[in-house]
C-alpha cells in the first residue's frame, strides 16, 4: 500500500516535469559570415579590348547545388589581361566583400593559378607583407587561338613561400574553381 | 529516539544500584529484514554480563537472571551482518530482533571496489577492478574500457575515445555515471564522454541491452560507473596518484578523501587535474593534439540500512586540441593527406591547445533517496540535472577565428524511481519508473549553420524486471520496457536542401515559415520503443556455468541521425540526417560458457545481433561547392547482423607465473547492400605473461602484446571527380591500414608506509618497440600515425 503511495507520487511528480510548457520562439536564422558564394575574375586587356569576366557563383553555399559557372566571352590570341579577383558573401544584403578579409590576412592567404592549354603565363601582380605573392592581381598572358583552361584557388594558411604549385602550398581550399576557355 | 534512551538510562541507573531486580529475563526473536523468516543459530551477547545464548530453531531467544539496567546487545549470524542494539531492561520483556542477511549490501569498511555487484544474471558482463582503472589514471574511460573482450573504441586522435561493444558505439552505448546516465552528447563520433575515470570505483560493462533498468537503447551495451562503499563508522582515508607521461610531455595528479562520521553520515570529495602537450608518433610530433582536463566531485549524504540519502555535484572540463593536419579544406585536401603518408603540419612540440579544438564542460548534480520496507523491499527516488555545453573551433578566416564553430549547450533533468522487492528469496521484482527532458540550445552566434538544431525532448520510461532461482542451479530471468520519446525541434533548412533530400513532398506541412531561401520548420516526432529481456544462468555441478540471454531493444534516432544538416568543417564532409528515420530494433541473442580447472579456466562467449532499420553514416558521394567537391556522409537505415565471439583464457604456470589470452571478432553485415559495414573492429586477440612475487614488496611485472588484424571487410571506396587533377579519383576513404602488433610493459610494487598508508610505484611502457601504425578506428588515420612509445610513471599513496 505504501509503496503503492510512494509509486503514484513518483508519477504525478513524473508528469509535472513533463508538463513544463515548451516556449516555442522561433530560433534566431545564422546567416553565414565565412561563406563566399561568388568569385568574380575580372581580365581587362592591356592596351584596349573587350574585358572578360569569369564567374562562379554558389548561392546556397555549402547546399545541394553546385556553382554556376560562367565566361563572359572568349580571350583574344597572344594578349596580356590584367587580372583581378573579387569575392563575395552574397547570403548577406548587401553582399559582403570577402576580398577586404583576404587583402588583410594576404600573408595566410593565396591565389594559385593553374592552366592547361593555350595560356602562355599567369604571373603575380601583387605581394604581401613578406614578398610572397598573393594573386588578388594577376596578369594573365594567352598564346595561340585554341582551347584553354584555367583553375583558380585559393587557400588558407598555406605554406609560404612556396614552389607555386597546390601540392607544395599545402594548407586549406577555401576556392577552387576551374573555367574553360577559348582562345581566338 | 537517543535521548530517550539517554534519559531512561538515567533513570533506570539507580534501580540497577540496588541490585535486587536481577532476576529479568529477556526473551524474543531473531528473524530475517527481508523474509521475516526465523533464523536459527543466532547468537545473541549481551555486553557487560557478557552472556551469550543461541536462537533455536524458531529463532527463538532467551536470556534470564540479567539485572535491570541499560546493555548493548550483539546480535550475529553466519549469513548476517552484526548488528548491536541498546536496550533497556525492566523486568521481563521480549525484544526482537531483525538481521539482514543480503552480505553484499553490507555497509562494513570493505576492500574498495570490490563489492561490485553483477547487473544482470544472464547477459555478457565484465567488470573493470579499481586496480585497473588506477592503471589508466592518466588515459580516458574509454582507454580502460579496452582491457575487456569486445569492447573496443572509436578515436579521433588520443584524446578522444569513444567507447564500443560488440562492434557498435555512440547512441547504442549508455553510460551510467554513478546512476546517472550520462547526456552529452553522445551522437557525435567526436565527443568523448565527458567523464573523469578517477572518479570511478569500479566499472561494469554490460555487453547488449538487457540491462533494461537503465535504458532500453543500448543496443550495443551499457557502461555502469559505480562508487566504491563508504564505511558506516567514524574514519578518515583518502589516496593521491601522480602519473608522469612521457609522449605528452606531462601527466596528472588525482586526490579523493572521504570522511565518514558514524550512523552513516558521510562526506566525500574528488578531484583531478591534467594536462598534455603534444602527443609524438613515432616519426614524428603530432601538432595540435594537446588536451587539459579538470575535474571534480563533491558529495555527501547519510546511508543507513533502513532508509538513506545523498547529493553529489560533479564537474568536469576538458580542452582538447585535434591534429592540425586533420583540418582540410575540401576533396582534394583529403585526397592529398591520404595519399601523403605524412601529415602536412608538423610543427615543433608545444603545450599550446590550438584551432581546431574542443572545449566542453560537463556540470553534472544528483539527490538520491531510499528507503527500505521490512518484508517488501527497496524504494529508490533519484532527480539528476545534467548541463552540457560544447564548443568547437575551427580555423577561420579573421577575427572569426576566436569564435566557435558550433557552440551547444544540452540541459536534462530527470526523475525516476523505482522498487526492489527482495523479500523472498527464490524472486525479486524489480518495477522503475523514469521522466525525463531535455533542451538543446545552438548558439547563434557562432555565425555557421547550426549542425544540430534547437529541440526539445520528453522521455517516459517504465520497466519490471523479475528473476527467479528455478533450483540451485537455475537461475531465470526476464524484464519487459516501455519507452516513449518526443523530439520537438526548430530548425532552418536552406530551400535547396529540403527540396534535394525530398522534404517538400514528405514534409511540406512542417514549415512554419518560408523566408526565400530558407525554411523555418517544426519537426515533432513521436517514438514508442518497447525492449524485452529473458535469460538464464545454470551452474554446473562441474563448476562450469552457462548464460545464455536474449535482447529485443529499440533505439529512437538521436538528433544527429535526423537533423544533420551541413558541412562539418573538422571532418570536411557534409553529413546529412534523415528526417525519415525510424527506431531501430535489434534482437541479440547471446551466451556464455566459462569453466575453472585447478590451473586454468576459459570463457567462450558467442554472440548474434540482427538489427533492423540500423542507421548508419557513411561516405555517398560528393557535392560541389564553390570550395570544391566534399565528401556527403548520409544517414542511411539498412538491416544489419553482427555475428562475433569473444574467448578468454588463464594458466596459472605457478604461482608467480601466469599468463593470460583474449581473443575478440565480430563480423557486421549490411544485408541489404550485401556489404560490410563500416567502422567494424578488427579481430585482436592480446596475450600477456605475468611474474608476481608477493614477498618482494608485492612485486608484479607483466609483459603485453597485442595485435590486431588488418579489417578486409570494409565498405568499398567511393569515385570522386577531383577539381584540382580535373579527373575521378578513387578515394580511399574506407581502405583499413595493416595490421599491426604492439607490446606493452607494466611492472609496480607497493610499500608500507606505517598504519594504513602505502605507497605504490608502477612504470608502464606502451608501445615499447615504438613502432609506427594506425588504427582502423582512428578518425584521424587518414593524417597521421598513431601514437607512439609512451612511458607512465605513477605514484600512488593510499592513507
Amino acid at each position: 500500500m505504501k509503496t503503492i503511495k510512494f509509486l503514484s507520487m513518483a508519477v504525478l511528480a513524473g508528469s509535472i516535469l513533463a508538463s513544463c510548457s515548451s516556449d516555442d520562439e522561433a530560433p534566431e536564422e545564422i546567416n553565414e559570415e565565412e561563406t563566399i558564394t561568388t568569385m568574380t575574375v575580372t581580365l581587362i586587356p592591356d592596351g584596349g579590348g573587350t574585358t572578360i569576366t569569369l564567374q562562379s557563383q554558389d548561392l546556397d553555399g555549402d547546399g545541394p547545388n553546385a556553382p554556376e559557372v560562367t565566361v563572359s566571352g572568349d580571350l583574344a590570341a597572344s594578349t596580356t589581361y590584367n587580372g583581378s579577383i573579387v569575392l563575395l558573401n552574397e547570403t548577406e544584403t548587401p553582399a559582403e566583400d570577402i576580398t577586404e578579409e583576404v587583402a588583410e590576412e594576404d600573408d595566410e592567404h593565396q591565389f594559385f593559378f593553374v592552366t592547361t592549354g593555350n595560356i602562355a603565363s599567369v604571373t603575380y601582380s601583387d605581394e604581401d607583407g613578406d614578398g610572397n605573392p598573393v594573386g588578388i592581381t594577376f596578369a594573365l598572358t594567352t598564346g595561340d587561338a585554341g582551347n584553354a583552361t584555367i583553375a583558380v584557388t585559393l587557400r588558407h594558411e598555406p605554406k609560404k613561400p612556396n614552389d607555386g604549385t597546390l601540392g607544395d602550398a599545402g594548407g586549406e581550399t577555401d576556392i577552387t574553381q576551374t573555367f574553360n576557355l577559348t582562345v581566338n | 529516539m537517543k535521548t530517550w534512551i539517554f534519559i531512561s538510562m538515567f533513570a533506570l541507573l539507580p534501580l540497577a544500584g540496588f541490585g535486587q531486580t536481577c532476576e529479568s529475563t529477556l526473551t524474543g526473536r531473531v528473524t530475517d529484514y527481508h523474509s521475516r523468516t526465523p533464523l536459527k543459530d543466532a547468537t545473541l551477547l549481551l555486553i557487560g554480563p557478557n552472556i551469550e545464548v543461541n536462537t533455536n530453531a524458531k529463532g527463538d531467544y532467551s536470556i534470564s537472571k540479567i539485572c535491570n539496567g541499560s546493555y548493548q546487545l550483539e546480535v550475529s549470524h553466519p549469513e548476517c551482518s552484526t548488528v548491536i542494539v541498546d536496550i533497556v531492561v525492566s523486568g521481563n520483556q521480549n525484544f526482537d530482533v531483525t538481521l539482514e542477511h543480503h552480505l553484499e549490501e553490507l555497509e562494513e569498511v570493505n576492500v574498495v571496489g570490490q563489492t561490485v555487484r553483477d547487473k544482470t544474471n544472464s547477459a555478457l558482463e565484465e567488470q573493470l577492478k579499481l586496480e585497473t582503472i588506477e592503471t589508466y589514471s592518466a588515459g580516458t574511460l574509454g582507454d580502460a574500457l579496452k582491457e575487456l573482450s569486445g569492447v573496443s573504441s572509436i578515436n579521433t586522435g588520443a584524446n578522444i575515445v569513444k567507447p564500443s561493444i560488440h562492434g557498435l558505439n555512440g547512441s547504442r552505448v549508455l553510460i551510467l555515471n554513478d546512476g546517472v546516465r550520462m547526456q552529452d552528447m553522445e551522437w557525435g563520433d567526436e565527443h568523448a564522454p565527458n567523464i573523469d575515470i578517477n572518479s570511478a570505483g569500479a566499472i561494469s560493462v554490460v555487453k547488449g541491452a538487457a540491462a533494461l533498468q537503465y535504458g532500453g537503447d543500448a543496443i550495443g551495451g551499457t557502461i555502469v560507473m559505480e562508487q566504491a562503499r563508504i564505511p558506516q563508522n567514524d574514519t578518515i582515508y583518502g589516496k593521491t596518484l601522480i602519473n608522469g607521461v612521457s609522449n605528452g610531455r606531462g601527466g596528472n595528479i588525482t586526490s579523493e578523501l572521504t570522511k565518514s562520521f558514524g550512523e552513516g553520515w558521510f562526506v566525500k570529495a574528488q578531484a583531478s587535474f591534467k594536462r598534455l602537450g603534444d602527443h609524438e608518433a613515432p616519426d614524428y610530433i603530432l601538432s595540435n593534439t594537446g588536451v587539459q582536463e579538470i575535474g571534480a566531485t563533491i558529495q555527501g549524504g547519510r546511508h543507513q540500512f533502513t532508509s538513506g540519502w545523498d547529493i553529489r555535484y560533479s564537474y568536469f572540463t576538458s580542452e582538447i586540441a585535434i591534429l592540425r593536419a586533420s583540418h582540410i579544406g575540401n576533396v582534394d585536401d583529403l585526397i592529398r593527406s591520404i595519399n601523403n603518408g605524412q601529415p602536412e603540419v608538423i610543427r615543433p612540440f608545444t603545450y599550446d591547445l590550438q584551432n581546431p579544438r574542443q572545449d566542453v564542460t560537463h556540470h553534472l548534480a544528483k539527490f538520491k533517496y531510499y528507503k527500505r520496507f521490512e518484508g517488501l523491499g527497496k524504494w529508490n527516488l533519484q532527480y539528476d540535472f545534467q548541463n552540457n555545453r560544447r564548443f568547437e573551433f575551427d580555423v577561420r578566416r579573421g577575427e572569426l577565428d576566436g569564435t566557435a564553430s558550433i557552440d551547444l549547450e544540452l540541459t536534462t533533468h530527470t526523475l525516476s524511481t523505482d522498487f526492489k522487492w527482495d523479500a523472498k528469496e527464490d524472486y525479486q521484482l524489480h518495477v522503475g519508473l523514469m521522466g525525463r527532458y531535455q533542451e538543446n540550445f545552438p548558439n547563434p552566434a557562432t555565425g555557421v549553420r547550426r549542425l544540430i538544431p534547437d529541440y526539445e525532448k520528453f522521455d517516459f520510461g517504465v520497466f519490471a524486471l523479475g528473476e527467479y532461482q528455478l533450483s540451485d542451479m537455475l537461475l531465470l530471468e526476464a524484464g519487459l520496457r516501455y519507452d516513449f520519446n518526443r523530439i520537438d525541434a526548430q530548425k532552418f533548412y536552406q530551400t535547396s536542401r529540403w527540396e534535394e533530400r525530398g522534404y517538400d513532398e514528405d514534409f511540406q506541412d512542417l514549415i512554419v515559415e518560408d523566408r526565400g531561401t530558407s525554411l523555418l520548420v517544426n519537426p515533432v516526432f513521436n517514438y514508442h520503443n518497447i525492449s524485452a529481456t529473458i535469460g538464464g544462468n545454470f551452474q554446473f555441478e562441474s563448476g562450469a556455468q552457462l548464460k545464455f540471454n536474449y535482447a529485443l531493444a529499440q533505439r529512437a534516432p538521436n538528433p544527429s541521425e535526423l537533423f544533420s544538416d551541413g558541412l562539418h568543417h573538422s571532418a570536411a564532409r557534409i553529413e546529412l540526417g534523415d528526417l525519415r528515420n525510424e527506431s531501430e530494433t535489434s534482437h541479440k541473442i547471446s551466451a556464455a560458457f566459462s569453466k575453472d580447472f585447478d590451473h586454468w579456466g576459459f570463457a567462450f562467449e558467442p554472440y548474434a545481433n540482427w538489427i533492423q532499420n540500423f542507421i548508419l553514416l557513411e561516405p555517398t558521394g560528393v557535392e560541389f561547392t564553390i570550395r570544391g567537391a566534399f565528401p556527403v556522409w548520409e544517414y542511411r537505415q539498412t538491416d544489419a547482423r553482427l555475428f562475433g565471439s569473444d574467448v578468454s583464457a588463464y594458466v596459472n604456470w605457478s604461482d608467480k607465473w601466469k599468463t593470460d589470452h583474449q581473443f575478440s571478432i565480430v563480423k557486421g553485415k549490411d544485408l541489404d547492400a550485401n556489404s560490410a559495414l563500416i567502422n567494424i573492429p578488427a579481430a585482436n586477440t592480446r596475450n600477456s605473461i605475468n611474474y608476481s612475487v608477493p614477498e618482494w614488496k608485492n612485486f608484479q611485472v607483466s609483459l603485453e602484446s597485442q595485435y590486431v588484424f588488418r579489417q578486409n571487410e570494409v565498405p568499398d571506396n567511393i569515385t570522386v571527380f577531383s577539381p584540382e587533377q580535373q579527373q575521378d579519383v578513387l578515394l580511399e576513404i574506407n581502405t583499413a591500414p595493416d595490421a599491426y602488433h604492439l607490446l606493452g610493459l607494466h611492472t609496480q610494487m607497493e610499500f608500507p608506509l606505517g598504519k594504513n598508508k602505502t605507497l605504490t610505484t608502477s612504470l608502464a611502457i606502451n608501445n615499447l618497440l615504438d613502432t609506427n601504425y594506425r588504427e582502423y578506428l582512428n578518425r584521424q588515420r587518414f593524417f597521421a600515425d598513431d601514437l607512439g612509445r609512451n612511458i607512465l610513471l605513477q605514484l600512488k599513496f593510499n592513507y
